[in-house]
């Protein structure tokens, strides 16, 4: 059980002189999933890559404000970003498995991070692949090629890699948003499962998938957040008028 | 003209440039070849030139191209490995960054007898290598650097995004994600791109005269210390390439056979490039196959 959240104080992010994202201060619990809707181009996928620091990889990226975890403050110039990260996992839109085996794709994080045992990593890689519904279906061919997978197991496998490295934060930028709706609705029974030992926040476009997966939800209009609460309420009951007219489809 | 008439002339023209350029590549290479391939027999392949009778060979020529193209790539590919890999995932964009952008392409563009000259005076004189593989190596890196910097870069830099991300995400380090994520994927277009920019050793003339020298020792093959002398492993003799060999033949050969050699010589250059490229192409496609394991 992990008790870690997340607390995000004032965060801006610029691309050059472009404020993406703007002074956004958000919490985010353990063992609850937050999901981050918004028409495109809002700042959500930035802010969402800024809690990684995955933004710095990109040149011209300036971010302020604070984000904590563990009374660690991530945007703090001396934290060990490399570290960070073990902590915090990432899925992406597209499934992007390494071009290994599939068991591999497990096994490459642990093992940097220093697990040399083969029954270990074995261990890691059976149980990852479990908690990811995906044992089944690859126990056979652990050691062909994951991108022989379908798009649907290799997002799978990609959550799987992730909690591999034990993370206690989740990070998905619409995880479903190129699968097919039986794939994603594996990957929504997933995230119900994985929330009860992680912190999940989830980028999406899809209301009716905030609805279903999410227990809070936050609302990005043109970079600033513009409201949060718990799902029932931003879905039935939204306080801003903007909020109202985006989840029903009046714009977006 | 109606737009159909138009599509019609468009590709008619471009067929006829196309099946032009192939014919005279064709061409080319059926005469050389042609030329050529009367005179190449193993004897000829493996024996030593002679300098006034007739019935020389071309083996210790055809061994010093091979094995300066072995010390070339010594020295280009750690240094261009390194380059290229700073280029992509170090260097942040900025006017550094462009003035040696800038500079590998240069570089690149020199011509070869400028590179040769300057290899006379620095490499071979002011610092004292004399004639010798070692210089030829050395010249020869100052064309295949540029080409193995840039074929690194593109390489690296055509590796999805998302890749990386995900093993940085992973919480790996820079480092490690560039070699065990980054080069595997990367690795088949680097081997292709190394292969077919070293052909072009075989090829250079200009740049070896005044490096690698105009002749050769009489080579012991019996000899293999690198150290002595006579050893065609020495990497510090003089060492006439096939190419530079086909110039000197050509344009001051005593032998009475001696436009038979160079046709000869030649055909092999010709047949050895080829060889090469389809070597590179065939070897590109088994490790992308092996990396991916895509059957």
């Amino acid at each position: 059980m992990q008790n870690t959240g997340l607390s995000v104080k004032n965060l801006s992010v610029f691309y050059g002189e472009k404020e993406a994202v703007k002074s956004v201060s958000l919490e985010f619990s353990p063992r609850q999933v937050t999901a981050l809707i918004g028409p495109s181009g809002c700042g959500k996928s930035t802010f969402l890559r800024s809690l990684n620091r995955m933004n710095d990889t990109i040149g011209g990226v300036k971010t302020t404000g604070e984000i904590w975890i563990d009374g660690h403050n991530i945007n703090d110039s001396g934290v060990d970003v490399v570290l960070l990260r073990q902590q915090i996992g990432m899925v992406w839109q597209r499934p992007n498995p390494f071009h290994k085996s599939i068991y591999e794709n497990i096994a490459f994080g642990p093992r940097y991070h220093g697990i040399r045992s083969k029954r270990e990593l074995d261990g890691i890689v059976e149980d990852c692949l479990r908690r990811a519904a995906l044992w089944e279906e690859t126990k056979d061919r652990l050691h062909k090629s994951a991108l022989a997978l379908s798009g649907g197991q290799q997002q799978r496998l990609c959550i799987a890699r992730s909690i591999a490295v034990k993370p206690k934060i989740i990070l998905m930028d619409e995880p479903a948003s190129a699968l097919d709706p039986v794939s994603t609705a594996k990957i929504e029974e997933l995230i119900s499962e994985l929330k009860k030992e992680y912190c999940i926040i989830i980028v999406t476009h899809n209301m009716h998938q905030a609805a279903r997966v999410s227990d809070r939800t936050a609302f990005f209009y043109m970079g600033k957040l513009i409201e949060t609460g718990e799902t029932d309420q931003i879905f039935t009951n939204p306080v801003e008028k903007s909020t109202d007219d985006y989840i029903s489809g009046r714009f977006g | 003209m109606s737009a159909k008439t138009a599509n019609r002339v468009a590709t008619a023209v471009i067929v006829l440039v196309a099946a032009f350029i192939v014919l005279l590549l064709a061409g080319l290479l059926g005469y050389i070849i042609f030329r050529g391939l009367g005179h190449i027999s193993l004897d000829f392949l493996t024996s030593a030139p002679e300098t006034i009778k007739a019935g020389g060979g071309i083996g210790p020529q055809l061994f010093n191209s091979l094995f300066l193209l072995v010390l070339t790539l010594i020295i280009t590919i750690p240094l261009g490995l390194g380059a290229g890999i700073y280029m992509s995932q170090y260097a942040k964009p900025g006017r550094l960054t462009d003035s040696i952008r800038l500079v590998v392409e240069v570089l690149s563009s020199f011509p070869s007898i400028v590179v040769g000259l300057f290899g006379l005076l620095v490499i071979v004189n002011l610092f004292g290598f004399g004639f010798s593989l070692f210089s030829g190596a050395l010249a020869l890196t100052v064309f295949n650097l540029p080409l193995m910097v840039r074929i690194t870069e593109q390489a690296l830099a055509g590796v999805p995004r998302e890749q990386k991300e995900a093993s940085l995400a992973l919480g790996l380090s820079r480092w490690k994600t560039i070699t065990s994520v980054m080069m595997p994927i990367s690795m088949p277009a680097i081997v292709t791109g190394t292969i077919l920019a070293s052909g072009r050793v075989f090829g250079e003339a200009a740049a070896l005269l005044f490096t690698a020298g105009m002749s050769s020792p009489r080579l012991d093959f019996t000899d293999w210390n690198p150290l002595s002398p006579f050893s065609p492993l020495n990497p510090f003799r003089p060492a006439e390439t096939l190419a530079v060999h086909i110039w000197k033949v050509n344009s001051e050969g005593l032998a009475p056979d001696a436009a038979e050699i160079a046709a000869g010589a030649s055909a092999v250059l010709v047949i050895m490039v080829l060889l090469f490229n389809f070597t590179a192409r065939w070897f590109g496609r088994v490790l992308y196959r092996k990396f991916t394991a895509t059957k």
